[in-house]
């Protein structure tokens, strides 16, 4: 059963290379990239596909990744830069042209459902396959926090393979032999110090050389950037309003279009009736997938518009009368009788005893983005030689996935498309979606040689997300009463949601679905119970689940920490000496507890109503703690302050870490406090801040992270692993505090 | 006809009364520093100053501004061309902006409370500071505007 699975899994893989993408054959046998390849315009020298310098001794890295805030391109720079020997102040950034070196492999095989402790032949199969099959497919895309995962050697080999070639440049230049030769503080200089050239002196020379294999990589007590707090290269920009975002897009002719998406999911628009004529701003309606556009010179008329001066005939989608209360009926059904996707076993299974059952129910609800930036995407249609060009200007995830949507709404091949990524103001995983390129092309096509920006007001984003899906979870225990003190035999858990990489593939390149779970949603807990046991069950439904921080360890680590609270306390053990006995044969995780529990002051008296809560949990190769201390008077909580360890393996910049994981922190705060999509008429209740908040300066909690190192030198994600532990660490605090044990998010007390 | 001043300009605009300033700016001016981000006046990305104090431009009809003086981000610093306002240095040296999105109407809102209030207290900015912020860069928001607050006083 598991392996026919897994099978299937690697064949979606490869029929996503033949369905959806098509292939580009990877000739490159590394990714280093051919030195003409990264725009290289006059007065610069490429010295591969990465790094590019300029006679003003510049050098310009490519990040082919989405800065979405969570630093990127100033840790990806640093990791050419480190190799190279540049000067940080020297360093910039561009945006690559689209090509296969620029492909990120890791976010392939990190969407494999197996948990990091799993290995064996099929694992190490299915790695092989997505690394194979993720260089055949080339996708740009940023997301399961895997930038610098990704990007650790074949960065830092691109500057490796920078530096030897300025060496040699400037032996040629000088005469010097290139073993008399080091870079240093962005120059050349001979090993006494004496400077031979810099290196906007070595243009010329450039480009008579080739590129040689990549010399050894620095050790890591050889650095001078990575694991320094390099102030980030994109701060300057976003200070003085310069940077510029998607809706910040200006192009001569621009149009903007305000768009009215059909109230139930799946819903589309068949028809539409004007009350009176188009007033001054408006130029015209379209229907565009998924609802309607209002096309004109002010996206404020246009908008007022379709909410006041408008008729539209909806074509229902397929669950009209979806409300929050019938869906939960649904997933207690599934939860108690549904055939699960995946069941997963450790351990042996304990042969009958005197036991008492210890059981638990957790729910969590669907969440919405809200990303600051409002969906957007520019997109402009030109006739060229009787044919068309698409270009897009886009704050978006995957500029592969964005070309070839656009292609397929244009009719046009994907080389007539070209997509600019601008800064994303946030994305969080909502900005992998193609629904904004669908309707932007659309609307293009009915403005030829006009750029259209499509912008959703704050209501349409709220009520026309991919939500990070609605969970239900039941935690049973058996308990070992025989003895003086009650024993842990064995756990179980059950646990019901939507999947969405099933969704994501089958709604962006119409593959099938295969009703698997979605990956991180199944991750084992790192607790080494005396048996273990998971059945994961899919549900179906109309309502679009997609990505969101952390995706699925965001609920599963609420219902696995709490649990593991709940059975600490039922066993009469300190929350967190229970968690050590567990995690024996865990060294990191234990450091990493032990820094929190260290550092937060666990076991120091608090006033009374205050308490402490723990969480742990490992997402996407990283491993975290936090402590939430809380406050609770007249049943309002107040969460003060959250202590946070986190060992990411190699730090690349420890500033960008730490407000990585504050970052995390504050947006699964604002999730377990507020957030909560609720359904009423196959409809989404809530419409914007005001009924869907989020943490504001008022409620922000003080937060102190502590990077513990471990000496692992494998390299572990920052974007997202801040976020799953902080709802349970404050849900396991407030029992601390009061005695009450929410099982639900949001958090409520009454 | 409707007519301000924007950042030190003279700025005049044939358009609904009640278009709100964020879209006269956007739109009509090209100036797009001020943010939208609800509509609602809920999140002050759109924050901007008018006749010096901190208004959310989204809810603000382009009428009620005539004869007034708007300044955005882009004008914050206005005087000198090659230097920062004390609010933003304060955040490039705090590192406070992730994306980014909402900082210019954190900065505005910053600049005005500091003109009002040149000592604030942590429950004063709270209080001051009702932005929504996706990032979560409040931690490194507290530190800025304290650090702002030292450098309009004179301090290095």
């Amino acid at each position: 059963m598991k392996l026919t699975r897994r099978k299937a899994i690697i064949g979606g893989i490869i029929a996503g290379g033949v369905l959806g993408v098509g292939f580009w054959f990877a000739r490159e046998r590394d990714r280093l990239g051919h030195r003409t390849l990264f725009r290289v315009g006059p007065e610069e020298a490429g010295l591969n596909g990465w790094i590019k310098i300029k006679r003003d001794d510049t050098v310009v890295v490519a990040v082919p990744r989405a800065e979405m805030g969570q630093g990127v391109q100033t840790a990806l720079a640093a990791l050419a830069a480190e190799e190279m020997d540049a000067r940080w102040d020297q360093v910039r950034v561009d945006d690559p042209p689209e090509h296969v070196v620029y492909r990120n492999v890791e976010i392939l095989i990190d969407g494999l459902p197996f948990s990091p402790e799993e290995s064996g032949a099929m694992v190490d199969m299915a790695h092989w396959a997505a690394g194979k099959f993720g260089g055949v497919l080339g996708v740009l895309a940023t997301g399961g926090s895997t930038s610098v995962r990704d990007a650790w050697i074949p960065m830092r080999t691109a500057g490796a393979v920078a530096r030897d070639l300025l060496l040699r440049a400037a032996s040629r230049k000088s005469g010097v032999p290139v073993g008399e030769l080091v870079v240093s503080d962005g120059e050349v200089r001979r090993k006494d110090g004496g400077r031979v050239a810099r290196f906007g002196e070595l243009l010329d020379q450039i480009e008579h050389l080739s590129a040689m294999p990549a010399p050894p990589l620095k050790k890591p007590s050889e650095f001078k950037l990575i694991g320094k707090p390099l102030p980030r290269l994109d701060i300057p920009a976003k200070v003085t309003g310069a940077a510029t975002f998607g809706v910040d897009v200006r192009r001569p002719g621009l149009v903007y279009a305000a768009v009215m998406n059909a109230p139930t999911f799946g819903g589309a628009a068949s028809g539409f009736t004007v009350k009176g004529s188009l007033p001054k701003g408006v130029e015209k309606i379209v229907v565009v997938p998924g609802g309607v556009a209002a096309i004109g010179s002010s996206w404020w008329r246009a908008n007022k518009l379709l909410a006041e001066g408008i008729d539209v005939q909806w074509q229902a989608g397929p669950e009209p009368k979806l409300d929050s209360a019938g869906l939960w009926r649904r997933y207690e059904a599934l939860l108690q009788d549904g055939k699960p996707a995946l069941t997963r076993t450790r351990g042996t299974e304990p042969k009958p005893a005197t036991t008492r059952p210890f059981e638990a129910t957790y729910r969590a609800p669907y969440l919405a983005h809200t990303t600051m930036e409002p969906m957007n995407c520019t997109a402009l249609v030109a006739e060229r030689d009787g044919g068309k060009t698409v270009e897009i200007w886009m704050p978006n995830q995957s500029p592969t996935l964005m070309r070839l949507i656009a292609a397929k709404t244009a009719d046009v091949a994907q080389a007539d498309v070209t997509v600019h990524t601008t800064f994303l103001g946030g994305g969080f995983g909502r900005r992998a979606e193609v629904d904004l390129v669908r309707q932007a092309v659309t609307c293009a096509l009915a403005m030829p040689g006009r750029p259209v920006q499509v912008l959703w007001s704050r209501e349409e984003d709220i009520r026309h997300d991919y939500y990070r899906p609605m969970a239900l979870a039941r935690w049973r225990a058996e308990l070992d009463t025989s003895g003086v003190a009650p024993k842990l035999v064995s756990v179980a858990k059950r646990q019901v949601a939507q999947s969405p990489t099933d969704q994501f593939p089958a709604r962006t390149i119409g593959l099938p679905t295969q009703g698997k779970p979605e990956g991180n949603a199944v991750e084992n807990p790192p607790y080494d119970f005396p048996y273990y046991r998971l059945d994961a069950i899919v549900a179906e439904g109309a309502v679009p689940v997609g990505f969101w921080r952390s995706v699925g360890h965001s609920h599963t680590a609420f219902f696995d920490e709490s649990f593991v609270d709940e059975l600490a306390h039922a066993l009469k053990q300190d929350a967190v000496a229970f968690r050590r006995a567990l995690l024996a044969g865990k060294p990191r995780h234990l450091k990493v507890l032990e820094t929190v529990m260290r550092e937060s002051g666990w076991g120091r008296p608090l006033p009374s109503g205050s308490g402490r809560g723990v969480a742990l949990r490992a997402s996407f190769g990283s491993i975290v703690a936090q402590v939430a201390e809380v406050a609770v008077a007249n049943n309002a909580l107040q969460v003060k302050r959250v202590t946070c360890a986190v060992d990411c393996g190699p730090v690349v910049n420890p500033a960008i870490v730490r407000a990585q994981m504050e970052s995390g922190i504050v947006y699964g705060l604002s999730a377990a406090l507020y957030g909560e999509i609720t359904l009423a008429d196959g409809a989404v209740e809530q419409s914007n801040f005001t009924d869907y908040d989020a943490v504001r300066l008022a409620d922000a909690p003080a937060i102190d992270v502590h990077l513990v190192d471990s000496g692992s030198a494998i390299v572990g994600g920052i974007g997202e692993p801040g976020t799953p532990p902080i709802a349970p660490a404050v849900a396991n605090a407030v029992f601390a505090a009061t005695g009450k044990r929410l099982r639900s998010l949001p958090l409520k007390l009454v | 006809m409707i007519s301000f001043t924007v950042n030190g300009q003279p700025a005049r605009v044939e358009v609904e009364a009640d278009k709100p300033l964020l879209w006269v700016l956007r739109e009509d001016l090209a100036i797009v520093g001020p943010k939208f981000g609800c509509g609602v006046a809920a999140c002050g990305a759109c924050t901007v100053h008018v006749d010096g104090e901190a208004v959310r431009s989204c809810s603000v009809a382009v009428a009620g501004v005539a004869g007034k003086t708007v300044t955005t981000i882009e004008g914050l610093a206005r005087g000198s061309a090659t230097t920062l306002h004390a609010v933003q240095k304060a955040w490039i040296e705090q590192q406070v902006p992730q994306c980014g999105y909402c900082q210019p109407g954190f900065i505005m809102a910053t600049a005005a409370l500091l003109k009002a209030n040149a000592k604030p207290t942590d429950k004063d900015i709270d209080e001051a500071l009702s932005n929504i912020c996706r990032c979560g860069t409040y931690g490194a928001i507290r530190r800025a505007v304290h650090r702002a607050a030292s450098l309009l006083a004179g301090g290095s």
